[in-house]
């Protein structure tokens, strides 16, 4: 045994160490340093779900029912994945709209009642106080075990009275700590990172500590898994428990209920909802929880049976409650310190649990209950309150110590009777009725405010009479005689075979009924009328949240508004300072420098609504910001025809999106296009305008000669002889011009033709050399040759190639220096293809003028040496090289003559024009 | 996002496949009085249905991931 | 005293032609063969009409144009600006910078003769 000061002041330790992991959590999250916001914290947040039942309670269940621990955590494993349809939607849902609880989620999905809102917070807090005592039970059996003070371990202290019952003061310290966890200051949104990041540590602390003790009673006590199990097996007393159906009377349909009662649960308790989607930082985190989460619950589950079969074996049935086993076996074995880490592990899934639940709970009865009477009265409606904070705090924090004192009060009542499984069953099953409002409004547009309330006060009501009451009057509270006999001796309404339903166990048949009434109600209420305009809106809103944007709600608001009236309001309830930054930012987003310049319209009033439904939930928002401004209500008609024209609107910019995409990649095209067209056409202006001139120029001449022969006959025979001879050869230019213009047109058209033959280039090269060797001689130059022995054929046209050489040839022989004039053509073999190089002792071209010089009607060289010729040559002679694939380039330094060359492929791959030498 | 996608569907497919292994009739199967490996047929059993299935919804969420 | 006229050209057959028009209607006649030596040789010999091919090497027509008559010692200098582009942009901007005739080739001989006899006529 230990001594109560030494398990005391472990206690008082554990939990200030999970303050300062809060505390840290906190500063972090102040810094913008979140430790929270990672999928693994947020996973470890989850399993908040294992409480002091599943730490204490399972082992009792398992030593009493074997398997059917399990159902209570194969539920939320099928739940989870489930939760990209469902607790995505539920993120999503109250991230947009700054729900921060169920009471608010269900309020704001049917028109923002506050009718709805309380009557959740009721049956949330009735449902969980069950459920907080289960805790109290844990923490204060364990200490009585761990400290001997109560050899029975079922009821501590014996106390006789409420002042000197140390499970009082247990409550009454978590209600502290609570206070200093979740209400030391308000935030709009809810959130808690510093509780976050205690729970995520407090998860990691329960597991470990289970692990050790399971493996402490497995390998310490027996010798493994196999050990314990063939001794099970030997023992008449224990074999039962390793079947299904001999370990409980429920069979396959109990087991179905408990199944599917955990999957509700995991998704709707207050604590769940608190943390999986009110505390979410990220939607991308749930992608892990979405198995982490499981597989925590697989972990901490495998030891549960083995410590049960354990107990039993080493204690003898009825000796010890099995609810305690986890730290009797190690006491039994002297193991103090194995015990005291066992005990920390289980006062760590206490603490955990009534700290988020509590809070939850807190949130709704703050937002759904006390504000709205509060509200309702017209002293709290005018603003002589300039600043509520205070006020909203005070009420949370009353709230959870409220809660927490019904806690103790259930547990004074009930605890007694029964074993920690069976009182957490209870609170499971109240908050299934959640379920129907939660997922119908979710899904279904048809769902009202009279048929979610309907739904889930028959539901409520229901879970009251054949759950709760009979709890209590098991308990000896009240009188038995309506459990055996039915209320007003009336048989079939007795609690637990309601209608003579027998053959269930009670919490399968509380589920059936009250699930039931609580669907039925919901559905057929519900198809009794269609709904509001302000219903519709919210179904919508909620419905369609993914394909709706944040700014959807402002649709459905008109009327009118102030700045100076909204943003008071929310200063009231969240401070003025906090006020004045949320609209500076608000402001700034929609790139405005001050508040002032706001317009007041819808989006407007929607955000000031949204900041103020963080603080005091939806319904109590609404109130608020419609006394300060004036608005029409919407009917069903006028919502109706919003949603169409939005549905319309939303068809028809996405057709006007796609049309305008269209649009503009046609424009580009036709824009490139155009340029394309109107650098054809410039080039083909300059062209044209080039030849105008070309051909002017000697038409000018001719015309001026022809016209003095004619006007004067006296001309002198000499003068006469020299002006004819000047038109010939201004004719022959003409003729030059226009045959070399055609040309390159058909070239560039492509029409012109091609007679392909294997051409020997020795044989075309020296024939060039030849035709051109009197333009040498008459300049006094000299025309050198140099060919290989022998070259390869190669295909191309050879007229066109031989017009190449000729061109070059010519341009060498106008350009080398009178009577020193030097010219060379060389032909060589390269791989794969023929170079020709002809080079001149000319004046050489300037680097300015290389690049020019293949354009039409440049020429080279200055007016005095500028030879005759039209500027065409080289253009053309460019094309016919390109035709056959080759390349045409020149090297020169002014001065220092040029070199023209070119290469034809062996192999053309290009030019493959019509081969008439083939045909 | 997983929510329309494949890796939606897959879950939902997960959900089922567990839906129906961890109920009666396919659980009756299981609970047999002869041991296996020297444990409970029945609680070894669930165990790996369930370590299999938290595997399963494990590649389908992790792997929609990249 | 005979009127001096200078022919700037760069195509030698149309200087040739000019010349010897101009030399017949007993004008003294000067030449330039690119747009510096026609700015070059109006400066220095003032001539009384210049014949002033728009397309020429170095300097076009209308930058000798344009100097000729920016400078205030070469007031009495006209000019008739001969093209052998059409277009009437050319034209316009010819007599936009100060061109006192325009004309076209192929020209008329006739014509030229007149319009140069008019041309020096005129004062």
């Amino acid at each position: 045994m230990l001594s109560g000061t030494v398990v005391v002041a472990a206690s008082f330790a554990y939990l200030l160490l999970l303050f300062a992991v809060a505390w840290y959590g906190d500063r972090r999250a102040e810094q913008g340093r979140s430790i929270i916001a990672n999928p693994w914290t947020y996973a470890m947040s989850l399993a908040v779900y294992c409480t002091a039942w599943t730490y204490f309670g399972s082992v009792g269940r398992a030593a009493s029912g074997g398997v059917w621990f399990l159902p209570i955590y194969l539920g939320p494993t099928l739940a989870m994945s489930l939760s990209w349809l469902v607790l995505l939607k539920m993120i999503r849902i109250s991230r947009t709209y700054r729900i921060t609880s169920i009471a608010d989620f269900i309020a704001s999905r049917y028109g923002k009642s506050h009718l709805l809102g309380g009557l959740v917070t009721i049956i949330a807090v009735v449902g969980m106080v069950p459920y907080i005592a289960l805790q109290l039970k844990a923490i204060s059996s364990g200490y009585s075990v761990l400290t001997g003070s109560d050899d029975s371990g079922v009821f501590p202290f014996a106390a006789s009275s409420w002042f000197n019952d140390g499970t009082l003061y247990v409550a009454l310290t978590l209600a502290l700590f609570t206070v200093l966890f979740g209400a030391r200051h308000l935030d709009a949104a809810e959130r808690h990172e510093g509780m976050v990041a205690a729970i995520a540590f407090e998860s990691v602390v329960k597991l470990l500590a289970f692990l050790v003790i399971g493996g402490f009673v497995t390998w310490g006590v027996y010798e493994g898994f196999g050990d314990i199990f063939a001794r099970a097996f030997a023992n008449p007393e224990l074999a039962p428990l390793l079947s299904l159906k001999t370990a409980s009377s429920a069979g396959y349909g109990g087991w179905f209920a408990l199944t599917l009662l955990a999957m509700l649960s995991v998704i709707f308790l207050p604590r769940q909802f608190q943390v999986t989607v009110v505390e979410n930082v990220n939607e991308q985190h749930l992608r892990r929880a979405v198995w982490l989460f499981p597989g925590y619950l697989l972990l901490i589950n495998i030891f549960v049976l083995p410590i049960a079969l354990g107990g039993l074996l080493y204690f003898g049935r009825g000796t010890v409650d099995p609810d305690t086993f986890v730290l009797s076996l190690p006491l039994a074995h002297g193991e103090r310190a194995l015990a005291l880490l066992a005990f920390i592990g289980g006062l760590s899934a206490a603490t955990g649990m009534v700290i988020v639940e509590t809070i939850a709970v807190s949130t709704m009865v703050c937002n759904d209950l006390v504000m709205p009477l509060l509200l309702s009265t017209e002293r709290f409606k005018r603003s002589d309150h300039p600043d509520l904070t205070g006020l909203l705090l005070g009420i949370r924090r009353g709230a959870i110590v409220v809660v927490l004192l019904l806690g103790y009060l259930y547990f004074r009542l009930a605890g007694e009777a029964y074993a920690l499984v069976s009182i957490g069953l209870i609170s499971f099953a109240a908050v299934a009725q959640f379920a129907p409002a939660m997922l119908g409004g979710m899904y279904w547009r048809g769902g009202t405010r009279e048929g979610a309330f309907a739904g889930l006060l028959a539901g409520f009501v229901v879970w009251a009479y054949t759950l709760m009451l009979p709890s209590v009057a098991k308990s000896g509270w009240l009188d038995r005689s309506f459990l055996d006999n039915g209320l007003f001796g009336l048989e079939y309404l007795q609690p637990e075979q309601l209608f003579g339903l027998a053959g269930l166990d009670s919490i399968s048949h509380a589920l059936f009924w009250s699930l039931t009434a609580n669907i039925a109600c919901y559905v057929l209420v519900s198809l009794a009328r269609v709904p509001t305009g302000q219903e519709a809106t919210q179904a919508t809103l909620f419905v369609d949240v993914f394909s709706r944007g944040q700014d959807a709600p402002a649709t459905f608001w008109r009327g009118s508004a102030q700045v100076q009236d909204l943003q008071p309001l929310v200063a009231r309830f969240l401070g003025a300072e906090r006020a004045r930054r949320m609209f500076e930012s608000y402001a700034r987003e929609r790139g405005l420098a001050r508040i002032d310049e706001l317009k007041p319209d819808a989006g407007l009033v929607q955000f000031a609504e949204t900041q103020l439904a963080g603080a005091i939930g939806s319904a109590s928002a609404r109130v608020m910001v419609s006394s300060v401004v004036q608005e029409e209500p919407l009917g069903l008609d006028e919502v109706m025809d919003i949603l169409d024209e939005a549905s319309q609107v939303r068809a028809y910019s996405r057709e006007l999106e796609e049309k305008s995409q269209a649009l503009e990649e046609a424009t580009a095209e036709l824009r490139a296009a155009n340029e394309r067209l109107k650098e054809l056409d410039r080039l083909k202006d300059d062209f044209m305008s080039s030849v105008t001139h070309e051909l002017r120029t000697p038409l000018t001449s001719i015309r001026a000669f022809s016209e003095m022969l004619l006007d004067d006959p006296e001309i002198d025979l000499k003068d006469r002889m020299r002006f004819l001879g000047i038109i010939v050869s201004e004719t022959e230019r003409l003729t030059r011009l226009v045959n070399q213009v055609l040309d390159m047109a058909k070239i560039e058209s492509g029409h012109a033709e091609w007679h392909n033959t294997d051409i020997d280039m020795r044989e075309l090269v020296g024939h060039a050399v030849e035709t051109t060797e009197q333009l040498f001689r008459d300049r006094g130059a000299v025309l050198e040759l140099d060919l290989p022995d022998q070259a390869p054929h190669l295909r191309a046209d050879h007229d066109r190639v031989l017009q190449v050489l000729l061109n070059l040839i010519s341009n060498a022989a106008k350009f080398v220096p009178d009577d020193a004039g030097v010219a060379r053509v060389r032909l060589s073999c390269e791989a794969g293809q023929l170079r020709v190089d002809v080079s001149d002792n000319g004046p050489g071209i300037a680097p300015g003028q290389l690049g020019v010089i293949f354009e039409k009607f440049r020429q080279g060289g200055d007016e005095h040496s500028r030879p005759q010729g039209t500027g065409l040559g080289l253009p053309i002679s460019r094309q016919i090289v390109e035709h056959f694939g080759g390349r045409l380039w020149v090297q020169s330094r002014a001065g220092e003559g040029a070199t023209f060359s070119f290469v034809l492929p062996l192999s053309p791959e290009a030019g493959d024009g019509p081969d008439h030498a083939m045909t | 996002m997983m929510r329309r996608g494949l890796a939606g569907q897959r879950l939902v497919a997960a959900f089922l496949g567990g839906a129906l292994l961890f109920n009666y009739p396919v659980l009756s199967l299981l609970d047999r009085s002869e041991p296996f490996f020297g444990m409970p047929m029945l609680w070894a059993c669930l165990f790996i249905v369930w370590a299999a299935l938290i595997a399963v919804v494990a590649w389908i969420a992790e792997r929609g991931a990249r | 005293m005979a009127k001096k006229i200078l022919i700037a050209d760069d195509e030698q057959n149309i200087v040739i032609s000019l010349e010897f028009l101009m030399k017949r209607e007993g004008y003294e006649v000067s030449v330039a063969n690119d747009g510096d030596e026609a700015a070059r040789r109006i400066r220095a010999e003032k001539p009384d009409l210049v014949l002033l091919d728009v397309m020429m090497p170095k300097k076009s027509g209308f930058e000798v144009c344009q100097e000729v008559k920016s400078n205030p010692e070469l007031q009495s200098v006209r000019i008739l600006m001969l093209t052998a582009k059409g277009r009437d942009t050319e034209v316009a901007k010819g007599l936009a910078l100060g061109a006192d005739a325009y004309m076209t080739k192929p020209f008329s001989t006739k014509e030229l003769v007149e319009r140069v006899r008019s041309m020096l006529a005129e004062r």
